[in-house]
């Protein structure tokens, strides 16, 4: 299992190195004369050549990637171009929101798909029938379309919720689990539609295995059989799948946080782009990277825990 | 067709392919979808020219107005015509989502077909590419590509289908690997085929319908992320989009809330569309998938209808041998009738009234070729079916208790306890995700109310029993780190922990080499010896039944023919079907073919 | 007729480990020949090496050692065109006839299928095609059907059709009966020995079957952990087996009468205790113990 780990923990790393050298040379190299687009078509070719070298940009590329390398291992992200705020700041500050949202559709998305898949999968007929139409549905809709609804008939037309904005966990927890509820929702009706689907053909295969009738044979109710064996057979590829679907949640909230007008990085990474803010994009490209690989790793160890065709290879 | 008089199956159904579209429109839900496909489809070719106004002609003094004017939808919060937008925009977010679908189709499929079939460097590439988009979602690659590339939603577009390709990569990859180790593949290069004919005339057949679903799921995929990233308001303002609509809308939202409804409609619809669409088509690929695995004996799944017909069972005289097991009656199975419920509501039928009589102590071999549903018999007999079976009509009494009848409760207290059951396949019938040991002890603490202590060492004993030579070890093991021949042992150990009056055995030998199983039946008749056990043996091999068996009942279309005590059966059999099968036996001592002597011995 | 038609001369075969997988060696310097006409029975269980060495005549496993001559030629690393030009003298017959029917072609395609890759057409496959057919005693009228039509029997019969479209000189028949019932069993052997004496081609039988090489074969190897134990006429080595591991596996099958089966089982044990014992000499005499001691 130790050596499972490590290993994945490696490659993980080489994931995250392989992929901001990727995302480094392809954002200045494909970004041509950067200075001149920070000064505008008016400025001069004097305080062009100036802004490069105070940025260091007339150097040779690599050079300035061993540079920003050197500095992002000890954290060191650079500073915007724009504000001249540190990247890492900008990035820690948002980034709780975007994980609040992110980790509370992840547990919603957990939860429900375990008992709609399982549900579906035992029941069989409409109940069946009715999930699974509701799945395609819910994985269909984009969640940001989700959310702009929600906005408008719960906040708006009812007003039962915070519209938009965002309540800190530390100021106020009721009125931060008010603030994160709808865009949570949103996220979270994709995911789970997802997994249930998932749960639901797993569960259902799982059932027909020569397995199940042997242990059965032995006495065993069929509840024990369908929680203990089936259930736990099935949860590892609904683990792959939630792997992908946090990837996806990810994605989404930078959206479904501007429908909310919450200041998360999706904030933070709508600014940067249109103002072509490279070192902010970079330090969003490397937290996100982490945040995943991070999340891999936790789904590795539970497919580990799972799976000891896993753990003992 | 005269030759082979098949056992079981009347004729089947011709051959006729249906094609998916005609499948999809027969469906209520895929002709809708289609049809909104097909009307969005039209929009985006003809709608710049059926625009009543210029798109992004903004007219100050029109901003918000409601419906009128020639604005059919009113106007926007610029002043511009909402209907000519929404028709633009309609063939610019379709015509980008297709970038996408193309870019991500030409580089996934060469890839997949190129990387399945040779294997190679392509295929660690594609990993890779598949780790990377795996590693960051992809709206951030997209925001930060708009960093480079400027506001342009086909450039965007275009990037996503890249991100996107390994998706259909995977896709054709893994269908061109399983089929690449079809037999009919290997066939297709002995028979001189070059390798692109195979591709194209074997390979290329399997995927075609799995890359159409992908496809319609992708373009949704495509809309719903353009549509987000023209939300946040980076697109170029003189391309409309759904998502730059919506995002204007949604900045109005509190002073005209109608405006959002339009591009939320065209993004919900399509998205939804394309998702039922690939759902109808997936449903109608896999009701009419040609299954190319043969079913397993063990599975038994949904069988065919087996053809009645009003056969007397013939019995032999008990000899002097089987005279010998006159114990009292155990089991005692009286005209069983086991039916497959089908989704008309009709039943197809496998067993058509079986009589079965199994004394205590006595060995009794159902024996029949595939399809004559042993199997099922005995399945009935253990209450465990498949899904959809049921016994139709008639009774399995045991002990005197009638199961068919009988509570859940009731039976299950038989089940495990009295009657235990060893299956085919050893490998798949151990659940993989736990020990040997909790397996074995998990139903000896429910069954037997044994204490954890005391059920392993009912287990470890067991184990010894068996014959297995480090039932230590085993019993920590996991079933993958086990031999197949072991594996048959540790159910066997399962079978009898908790010393059963009437055992079934499913065929316990056919998954095994033959010495193994040698082995294997040794230690049947040894566990029945020692415990006076009933053995319901269902087999299709005669050496099997003559080694073990007291009685014999040969089994044919859901029938029993033929019943009696096995030297009787063996001697002098009296149906025909049973002679047939005796005389199919290739003869241990029939002349051998004499070595070719043209050639002389070298 | 003199020379062999195959020769397996000390053929190794190793399969690569993939990704921390130890290399498998599958074959240890294999010898066989088989001659015009003739049937070589290869007997062995599970992991013996038997569907290796079919393969490897084929061209669909690597040799690493060791040669394969056809008519005198070395064909053990053609390249695949070459390989192609072989495709009129050996083919196949493989075990599953489900999966070795493409299900969505007809009969009439798969049987056309060789004969077009080798350059015949039209309507001169069509008529080929119904030969086949015929000789495989199957009606005119399957040609128009899909596999799923057929029982495994029925199948098999195609895919011998199929081996034999091109009139080779030897067919692999890869465990070509085992997935079949009993009374289909017997049928399609007697089809196979039928079609030798009518066309003199050469079968290499791959099976674990003994009654069926017993059946079929003018010669019969034993094939165990990747070596031949044993070969000979099939008389000799079916009636009279001299490697223990021969006796035993022969001793292992049951018989379809109850009072020799009983004879069998007791003859079994005797020999098992007796080989055990032997064993135990070897091991005392410092002579390296078997290697055959069960696993």
């Amino acid at each position: 299992m130790l050596s499972f780990l490590g290993r994945r923990l490696g490659s993980g790393v080489v994931l995250v190195f392989a992929i901001t050298t990727l995302a480094y040379l392809l954002l200045y190299l494909g970004s041509g004369d950067i200075a001149r687009r920070i000064l505008g078509q008016t400025a001069s070719q004097e305080q062009v050549a100036a802004k490069a070298s105070e940025l260091g940009l007339d150097r040779p590329i690599w050079v300035q990637y061993a540079d920003w390398l050197s500095g992002a291992v000890t954290g060191d992200l650079g500073r915007s171009w724009f504000t001249g705020q540190l990247v890492i700041d900008g990035v820690t500050t948002r980034l709780g929101v975007t994980l609040s949202l992110v980790i509370g559709a992840t547990v919603i998305t957990a939860i429900v798909s375990a008992a709609l898949g399982v549900w579906a999968a035992l029941a069989g007929g409409w109940v069946d029938r009715t999930i699974q139409f509701l799945t395609v549905l819910g994985m269909a809709i984009p969640g940001f379309l989700i959310a702009v609804g929600l906005v408008l008939v719960l906040a708006i037309q009812l007003g039962w919720f915070n519209a938009t904005g965002y309540v800190g966990f530390t100021s106020s927890p009721p009125g931060w689990a008010r603030s994160v509820t709808l865009p949570v929702v949103a996220l979270a009706v994709g995911g789970a539609s997802a997994v249930t689907q998932q749960i639901r053909g797993a569960v259902v295969d799982e059932l027909e295995r020569d397995y199940v009738r042997t242990l059965r044979s032995r006495g065993l109710p069929a509840s024990s059989v369908v929680f203990k064996h089936a259930l736990r057979n099935a949860s590892g590829p609904a683990l792959a799948v939630l792997n992908v679907q946090f990837v996806g949640m990810l994605g989404g909230a930078v959206i479904v946080e501007q429908v909310f007008q919450m200041p998360g990085l999706g904030q933070l990474a709508v600014g940067a782009t249109t103002q072509g803010d490279i070192p902010i994009v970079m330090g969003l490209v490397v937290a996100t990277a982490i945040i995943v690989i991070l999340v891999n790793l936790l789904i590795d160890i539970a497919q580990g825990i799972i799976n000891p065709k896993v753990r003992l290879a | 067709m005269s030759i082979e008089a098949p056992p079981s199956l009347p004729a089947t159904q011709p051959g006729k392919k249906v094609g998916l579209l005609r499948q999809v429109l027969k469906n209520p839900v895929g002709l809708a979808s289609l049809l909104v496909l097909v009307g969005f489809g039209l929009i985006a070719l003809i709608g710049g020219l059926i625009a009543p106004f210029d798109p992004n002609a903004a007219d100050p003094y029109a901003v918000l107005a409601d419906p009128g004017d020639g604005s059919l939808l009113g106007r926007d919060n610029a002043g511009r015509d909402i209907l000519s937008r929404l028709l633009v925009a309609t063939q610019i977010s379709i015509g980008a989502a297709i970038v996408a679908l193309i870019t991500a189709l030409v580089i996934g499929v060469i890839g997949g077909l190129y990387a399945g079939y040779y294997k190679g460097w392509l295929d660690i590439t594609f990993s890779w590419l598949t780790g990377l988009t795996m590693a960051l979602p992809g709206i951030i690659v997209l925001l930060a590509a708009r960093a480079v590339v400027g506001p342009s939603v086909w450039w965007a577009m275009f990037i996503f289908g890249i991100l996107m390709s390994p998706s259909f990569f995977r896709l054709v990859y893994a269908s061109v690997s399983s089929v690449r180790e079809e037999l009919y593949v290997d066939a297709a290069r002995v028979a001189g085929l070059s390798d692109t004919r195979i591709i194209g005339r074997h390979i290329l057949g399997v995927v075609r319908a799995p890359i159409i679903i992908q496809s319609a799921m992708i373009l949704a995929i495509a809309i719903a992320i353009q549509s987000g990233l023209e939300f946040l308001g980076i697109g170029d303002s003189n391309t409309p989009t759904w998502g730059s609509m919506l995002k204007d809308g949604f900045d109005v939202m509190y002073r005209k809330p109608i405006n959002m409804l339009w591009p939320s409609v065209a993004i919900g619809l399509t998205t939804v569309a394309l998702a039922l669409l690939a759902n109808v088509m997936r449903d109608a690929l896999e009701r009419t998938a040609v299954r190319v695995r043969r079913p397993r004996r063990s599975r038994a799944g949904a069988p065919a209808e087996v053809p009645v017909r009003e056969v007397t069972t013939l019995t032999h005289e008990d000899d002097e041998r089987s005279a010998g097991r006159q114990g009292e009656v155990l089991l005692d199975v009286r005209d069983l009738h086991v039916g497959y419920d089908q989704p008309d509501g009709s039943i197809t039928r496998v067993v058509h009234g079986v009589d079965l009589t199994i004394r205590r102590g006595e060995v009794h071999g159902l024996i029949g070729e595939s399809g004559s549903g042993k199997s099922q018999t005995s399945f009935s007999v253990l209450g465990l079916l498949p899904t959809g079976g049921r016994v139709v009509s008639g009774s399995i009494h045991f002990e005197g208790t009638d199961l068919v009848t009988s509570s859940d409760r009731a039976r299950a207290a038989v089940r495990g306890k009295k009657i235990a059951y060893i299956p085919q396949e050893p490998m798949s019938n151990l659940d993989p995700s736990f020990t040997i040991g909790s397996q074995l002890t998990e139903p000896l603490r429910r069954t037997l109310a044994l204490d954890r202590k005391a059920a392993e060492a009912r287990a470890l004993e067991l184990l010894a029993r068996v014959g297995i030579p480090d039932p230590a070890r085993t019993f920590a093991a996991y079933p993958h780190q086990i031999s197949g021949g072991m594996a048959q042992r540790v159910l066997i150990a399962g079978a009898v922990s908790s010393d059963p009056d009437l055992l079934i055995a499913d065929e316990p030998t056919t998954a095994l080499d033959v010495t193994i199983q040698a082995e294997v039946l040794d230690l049947i008749r040894e566990l029945q010896e020692d415990g006076d056990m009933a053995v319901l043996l269902v087999t299709h091999n005669f050496g099997v039944v003559a080694d073990l068996c007291d009685r014999v009942s040969v089994m044919k279309d859901g029938l029993i023919v033929e019943t009696g005590p096995v030297r009787s059966i063996f001697s002098s059999p009296q149906h025909e079907y049973t002679r047939m099968l005796l005389d199919a036996m290739l003869d241990e001592d029939g002349p051998v073919r004499e070595p070719l002597t043209s050639g002389g011995q070298s | 007729m003199n020379a062999p038609l195959l020769e397996v001369d000390d053929l190794d075969v190793i399969y690569p480990g993939g990704r921390g997988r130890k290399p498998f060696h599958a074959l240890k310097s294999v010898s066989l020949d088989i001659r015009p006409g003739e049937t070589v029975g290869l007997v062995g269980e599970s992991g013996s090496g038997k569907t290796t060495l079919g393969r490897a005549v084929l061209g669909l496993a690597p040799v690493s050692g060791g040669a394969i001559r056809f008519d005198g030629r070395d064909i053990s690393h053609l390249t695949r065109k070459q390989r192609r030009g072989l495709a009129k003298d050996i083919q196949v017959v493989f075990q599953d006839p489900y999966s070795s029917l493409n299900p969505s072609m007809t009969i009439e395609q798969i049987l056309a299928e060789p004969l077009t890759a080798n350059g015949v057409e039209g309507g001169s496959a069509r008529t080929r095609v119904r030969e086949l057919l015929d000789s495989v005693q199957l009606p005119a009228d399957a040609a128009q059907r899909l596999p799923k039509e057929f029982s495994g029997g029925q199948r098999q019969r195609i895919a011998i059709a199929r081996a034999l479209a091109l009139d080779p000189r030897l067919i692999v028949a890869d465990e070509a009966v085992s997935a079949l019932d009993l009374s289909t069993q017997a049928r399609v052997l007697d089809l196979f020995i039928q079609i030798q004496e009518a066309t003199g081609v050469a079968y290499l039988f791959v099976t674990h079957d003994l009654s069926v090489v017993r059946h079929v074969s003018h010669r019969v190897a034993v094939l165990y952990r990747g070596e031949i134990v044993e070969q000979g006429p099939a008389a000799q080595v079916t009636k009279d087996p001299e490697h223990p591991y021969t006796q035993r596996l022969f001793m292992a099958a049951p018989v379809p009468d109850p009072d020799r089966q009983e004879q069998r089982r007791a003859n079994r044990l005797r020999l098992l205790e007796a080989q055990q014992e032997q064993d135990i000499q070897a091991r005392a005499g410092g002579v390296a113990a078997s290697e055959l001691a069960e696993g």
